[in-house]
């Protein structure tokens, strides 16, 4: 369903060009949760904004294809897209606790984009919104509410609502649940799980919480310095890590369950995206680098049926 | 209740260096002109209401709970930094709330605190060796130019900040969000204190960032014989840093007791409740029984009659509605508040 190649994004900066997205490649059928991790400033956030064309100015996209059920989305016109974005591609941000309007009755903020979306009139568009908040389970006596009467799982409902409004093909989360309780956090999860259930939705979930994605993704990719190191299903992932990188994230997360190990950390820390390693990015902090890491990079091969992993030491 | 927990708590044969007792911190409520005039009683934030526990010299003691629960005001409350409405907090013996300043600036230095938030908490028109400066500055540590930068090169190779010359003179801006909370713990360390309160240090940090912190804490606890307050919402890190852990729930300690204990047997029904939902980053590992709770935390100026929880309590019988459950020792060094143990 959705097709990305070769997606590179450079940023311009005064001090210079950061290449944010430097060869991305990432296929998802339908009714996948593809998990999209790595560590802040890894480059995850700036492709789920290309594929909504929401980049900031600075952004350029220096290459690649976005294809969305065969079609690219970077070569329409903006007026094309404006019938893909939210219609067929809709977000909930980082921040969507703050995303929503503070003056506006989050009814009438779920029905504007219904009427400017889906050009429905006022009180069709009004039915819809009740049936969306009794699908994130937010009491219709809420419908009336400003956003600041919510607590913070509710806004969230509230914006996941407002997300499935137009019943996107493609469903896009940056850290859906990163500002709530652990209570609120898992009432969420179990949302979204329920949804896509019902809608079979389709989902990528951006986020550095590798907990979190081992509750709700169906595959995982691995993000590092602008690239995807490692791809697979959930369990290969976690049961069977490929890249050196990878291993070392999953064992650097505390658990509550299971035997008590002492955690691994990654010494030292990103690359400068200005001045990126020559070879393998991660080879400066690596234990298993050799000679060849350090002069040329590695792609992204199939290791395993499915399972891909860019590095010269497996 | 105290007198219950200083008796027989587990290690009460080593030595005891903070101990609180009844500890009540209430704030008022702002209210306008006419609520002023027609009622007269004044509204309260019971933020922490009634808490006691004791920390022994060398232990990792976590305040666990979600957000609201009172484990920040508890921390802040140790430290001196926040008005305690009525308790004792005793330090190593002493009285920690009735010191006067002289002797104030001695017990902080004694006790430092850690705050969450490392690209807020140093200041950010200051270099490296003007912040941890200023901790030895304060103290008086340092009697020359020379001996404050040895001790400042020192303390950064404690913390891993090595080789020391490329940090001293570096502002925060210049570093990542690990190394700026290697130099707040760097600042709390020079003064070489007994405890530390540290609240959330690694909830604003990337999880491989967060490993290390983690990780360095506890090799510092070895190298200097520190002692822990950590206060976190996150259980998966209290687990693998605390020895003994106390849940809060709306003002209250509700369960308190060795880690493996409350991890492995949880008693209170909140206990199990917030276990149950932290999400596990194995998917190999079975999942048990989700017992989400409906509701939301109810508010600190308007706690429920009886037992806090009942109003979310999957167990709650009519007992709960009416009276306050005391803290008993249902297993060894595991105590719990609630009536349905």
């Amino acid at each position: 369903m959705l097709r990305i190649e070769d997606l590179r994004i450079n940023y311009k900066t005064k001090l210079g060009m950061v290449r944010a997205v430097d060869g991305v490649d990432l296929y998802l059928d339908r009714g996948e949760f593809l998990g999209l991790a790595g560590e802040s400033g890894c480059g995850k956030s700036t492709v789920a904004m290309s594929i909504l064309r929401i980049l900031p100015d600075n952004a350029e996209i220096a290459n690649g294809k976005i294809l969305l059920n065969g079609n690219d989305l970077l070569k329409m016109s903006e007026k094309e897209f404006r019938n893909i974005r939210w219609n067929k591609v809709s977000m909930i941000f980082q921040s969507s606790m703050n995303a929503l309007n503070p003056v506006m009755r989050i009814n009438d903020q779920i029905a504007e984009a219904l009427i400017i979306h889906k050009g429905l009139t006022k009180s069709d568009a009004s039915k819809k919104v009740t049936e969306l908040l009794s699908m994130v389970n937010v009491e219709p006596s809420k419908a009336v509410a400003y956003p600041h009467e919510l607590s913070g799982g509710m806004k969230q409902r509230v914006v996941i609502a407002m997300a499935l409004s137009c019943n996107p093909d493609l469903l896009l989360a940056d850290e859906p649940t990163t500002a709530l309780d652990t209570m609120t956090q898992i009432q969420i999860l179990e949302l979204l799980k329920n949804l896509k259930r019902e809608l079979n939705l389709t989902m990528i979930i951006i986020s550095h919480d590798l907990a979190i994605m081992a509750e709700l993704c169906t595959k995982i990719a691995i993000m590092y310095a602008g690239k995807i190191v490692e791809i697979s299903d959930l369990k290969p992932i976690y049961g069977s890590p490929l890249h050196p990188y990878t291993r070392k994230l999953i064992n650097s997360v505390p658990s509550l369950r299971g035997e008590k190990k002492k955690l691994e950390s990654i010494p030292g820390s990103l690359p400068d995206p200005m001045n990126l390693p020559k070879g393998c990015r991660f080879y400066p902090r690596c234990d298993l680098a050799m000679d060849i890491c350090q002069n040329e990079e590695p792609n992204l091969c199939e290791v395993r049926k499915d399972h891909y992993v860019a590095c010269y030491a497996i | 209740m105290s007198l219950v927990m200083q008796s027989s708590q587990p290690g009460s044969n080593s030595e005891r260096l903070l101990q609180v007792k009844d500890l009540k911190v209430y704030f008022s409520v702002e209210t306008g002109f006419f609520a002023k005039l027609f009622s007269k009683a004044s509204t309260y934030v019971r933020a922490v209401d009634n808490v006691s526990f004791g920390v022994d010299k060398g232990e990792i003691f976590s305040l666990a709970g979600e957000s609201g629960c009172g484990k920040t005001t508890l921390g802040m409350s140790i430290m001196r930094l926040v008005e305690v409405t009525s308790g004792k907090i005793y330090f190593n013996g002493t009285d920690v709330l009735s010191l006067n300043r002289k002797n104030l600036k001695k017990f902080r230095r004694d006790a430092q605190m850690i705050f969450q938030d490392p690209y807020e908490a140093l200041p950010p028109h200051l270099t490296v060796f003007d912040i941890i400066g200023e901790s030895i500055d304060v103290h008086k540590l340092a009697s020359t130019y020379d001996e404050k930068m040895d001790l400042v090169y020192k303390v950064l190779e404690d913390v891993r900040l090595i080789p020391a010359e490329r940090f001293i003179d570096a502002y925060s801006h210049q570093l990542s969000g690990g190394q700026r909370q290697r130099v707040a713990i760097a600042s709390a360390l020079v003064l070489k204190p007994k405890l530390i309160v540290a609240d959330e240090p690694v909830s604003m940090l990337d999880v491989s960032v967060r490993s290390e912190i983690l990780n360095l804490m506890l090799e510092l606890r070895e190298q200097f014989k520190l002692t822990y307050l950590f206060i976190t919402h996150d259980l998966a890190v209290a687990r693998y840093l605390s020895d003994r852990i106390a849940i809060m729930y709306l003002g209250k300690i509700v369960e308190m007791g060795r880690t493996k204990g409350i991890i492995e047997t949880p008693l209170h029904p909140y206990t199990k409740a917030l276990m149950s939902v932290v999400p596990v980053p194995d998917p190999f590992i079975d999942r048990e029984k989700r017992i989400i709770l409906s509701g939301e935390v109810p508010s600190a100026t308007n706690i429920p009659s009886g037992c806090r929880f009942h109003t979310r309590c999957p167990l709650a019988k009519e007992n709960c509605r009416k009276m306050e459950p005391e803290m008993v020792e249902a297993e060894p060094g595991h105590y719990v508040a609630c009536w349905c143990i």
